[in-house]
């Protein structure tokens, strides 16, 4: 256990002062300021208001960026450590590969939950400050999501980055499997849709084994469902399953994925030559 | 306390060990010498349990290097041919070899000082960022403090000032008793009084094996 901590400590340590880690914090600490700048709070559009309103702004916006950043940033973290012969070194220590890969995504876990979760709280106590009702419902639905949405994307890049070998094919698979789960799966199930020959109970299924359409649809499910702007899948969704069961799925199905994905990772780590 | 027994190792259709079989054991000091691409590391990092090999197996004490690696280890102490780009600062790195292998720092810090190397002016600085010399020094302190039974050397002495060099011969020949110590090296001059083994490589073969 103490090398698991060790090696989760130093990683954390590490990548907090790497330049992308600061650029990250910048972007999610500077969306909630750019939103508390714009006013977000304070107009009143289409029944969301205050600081609801500015959550599902920010939700909406991380469930895009917050999988690319995942990505990019951690799908050279083992291969790279492999092709630099930093593993042949440290694992020259009494060190079991097990404490060492889970060591390694436990600091990373942190490292990429924390910025996120941290400028949701400042946005709460920010606009707590300036006299708005905190939506506490949402913000520990949103903690989650946040929590699960990590979760399932450091697995797949820990994934990617058990087995792949040069810096170039990471960053393009990184780029093919945000592109595909951000639009293209949607767009093909459109023209299906269209097609009108599959069942559309089918096409929704499909549609939410997408973890990021099921986070899109999570994040608008707890605020009333007369409002337009969800969309007939979420519409569908909620009609059918209850609003707690649904919650409930949209946090631990993409938790599970991402320590799948994990997991199969570190069974490739294991089967691999260290250098 | 090593045994190699039929160690093959191919890296696509490339053959870099062929059936090698050894054994190293206690109070010896073997000198690995062969020309580039013979397959030194290789063997070496077969012996470490980093390889899996096609074919053969590696016995430590009894022990295999990849399914017993933590046990394995323990007792191995072991120097790259070159110093990997290491993130972290000097301070964390000997705070990782602290924890993981329960060697104490200060005597990290004693064998560096031998070694003419500063750590405490460097305690912050990123591993990396050192000279390449300064790094190697490092690891050689780092591996001694460890005080293993067995002591694996990649070329250690690449980039080290003549200085540097008689340093380090002074401080392995107070420290290989009852040891193993294995090291590659392409001066053999350096070590002549210091070995009483050579092996020669070729080709992914051992060509010749000689006691003193
Ligand atoms: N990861 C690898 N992938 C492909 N080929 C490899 C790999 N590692 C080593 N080889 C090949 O195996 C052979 C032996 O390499 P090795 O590094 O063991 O040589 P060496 O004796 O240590 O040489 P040097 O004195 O230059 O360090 C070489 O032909 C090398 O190209
Ligand atoms: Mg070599």
């Amino acid at each position: 256990m103490k090398n698991l901590y060790l090696i989760a400590y130093l990683d954390l340590k590490e990548s907090i002062r790497a330049k992308w880690f600061l650029v990250y914090s910048l972007v999610f600490g500077g969306l909630i300021a750019l939103f508390f700048i714009a006013g977000v709070t304070e107009s009143q559009v289409m029944g969301f208001s205050g600081l609801s309103r500015l959550l599902l702004m920010y939700i909406q916006i991380t469930i895009v960026i917050l999988p690319i950043f995942i990505l990019i940033t951690t799908v050279r973290s083992i291969s790279g450590d492999r092709d630099s012969h930093i593993l042949e070194y440290m694992l020259s220590f009494p060190i079991s590969l097990k404490q060492y890969y889970w060591g390694k995504i436990i600091g990373r876990f942190i490292t990429v939950y924390l910025p996120v979760i941290f400028a949701m709280i400042i946005a709460v106590i920010y606009g707590a400050f300036k006299g708005a009702d905190i939506p506490w419902n949402i913000f520990f639905l949103y903690t989650g999501l946040l929590f699960a949405m990590s979760a399932t994307f450091l697995g797949i890049a820990f994934f990617i980055s058990s087995f792949v070998k040069s810096s170039e094919v990471a960053l393009g698979i990184a780029f093919f499997i945000w592109i595909f789960l951000l639009a293209f799966i949607d767009i093909a199930l459109i023209s299906l849709m269209m097609q009108q020959r599959v069942d559309e109970g089918l096409i929704i299924f499909i549609s939410l084994i997408n973890p990021m359409e099921i986070f899109r649809v999570a994040a608008i499910s707890l605020f009333d469902p007369e409002l337009t702007v969800m969309g007939p899948v979420a519409f569908y969704i909620l009609d059918s399953v209850s609003q707690s069961t649904f919650v409930l799925l949209s946090i631990g199905y993409p938790l599970l994925l991402g320590l799948l994905f994990a997991f199969f990772g570190y069974k490739i780590f294991e089967k691999k030559d260290l250098v | 306390m090593i045994k190699v027994n039929n160690i093959t190792k191919k890296f696509g259709s490339h053959i870099s060990l062929e059936n090698i079989n050894c054994e190293f054991n206690k109070n010896e000091s073997i000198a690995l010498m062969g020309a580039n691409g013979a397959g030194k590391t290789t063997l070496i990092r077969s012996i470490m349990g980093y390889y899996h090999p096609d074919a053969g197996e590696v016995l430590i004490n009894g022990k295999s290097p990849i399914k017993q690696r933590v046990e394995v280890l323990k007792h191995i102490s072991f120097v790259p041919q070159l110093p990997p780009p290491i993130k972290l600062s000097i301070e964390e790195l000997m705070q990782y070899i602290s924890v993981s292998a329960n060697v104490d720092k200060e005597l990290i810090k004693h064998y560096a000082n031998e070694m003419k190397l500063d750590i405490n002016a460097n305690l912050n600085k990123s591993f990396f960022k050192l000279s390449g010399g300064m790094k190697q020094k490092l690891l050689i302190a780092i591996s001694l403090a460890k005080e293993s039974d067995i002591i694996i050397y990649d070329e250690p002495t690449a980039n080290l000032d003549p200085k540097a060099r008689d340093d380090f011969y002074r401080l392995l020949k107070q420290n290989e008793k009852e040891k193993v110590l294995l090291f590659v090296t392409h001066r053999l001059e350096e070590v002549k009084d210091l070995v009483n083994r050579q092996i020669y490589m070729d080709l992914g073969k051992i060509v010749s094996d000689e006691r003193f």
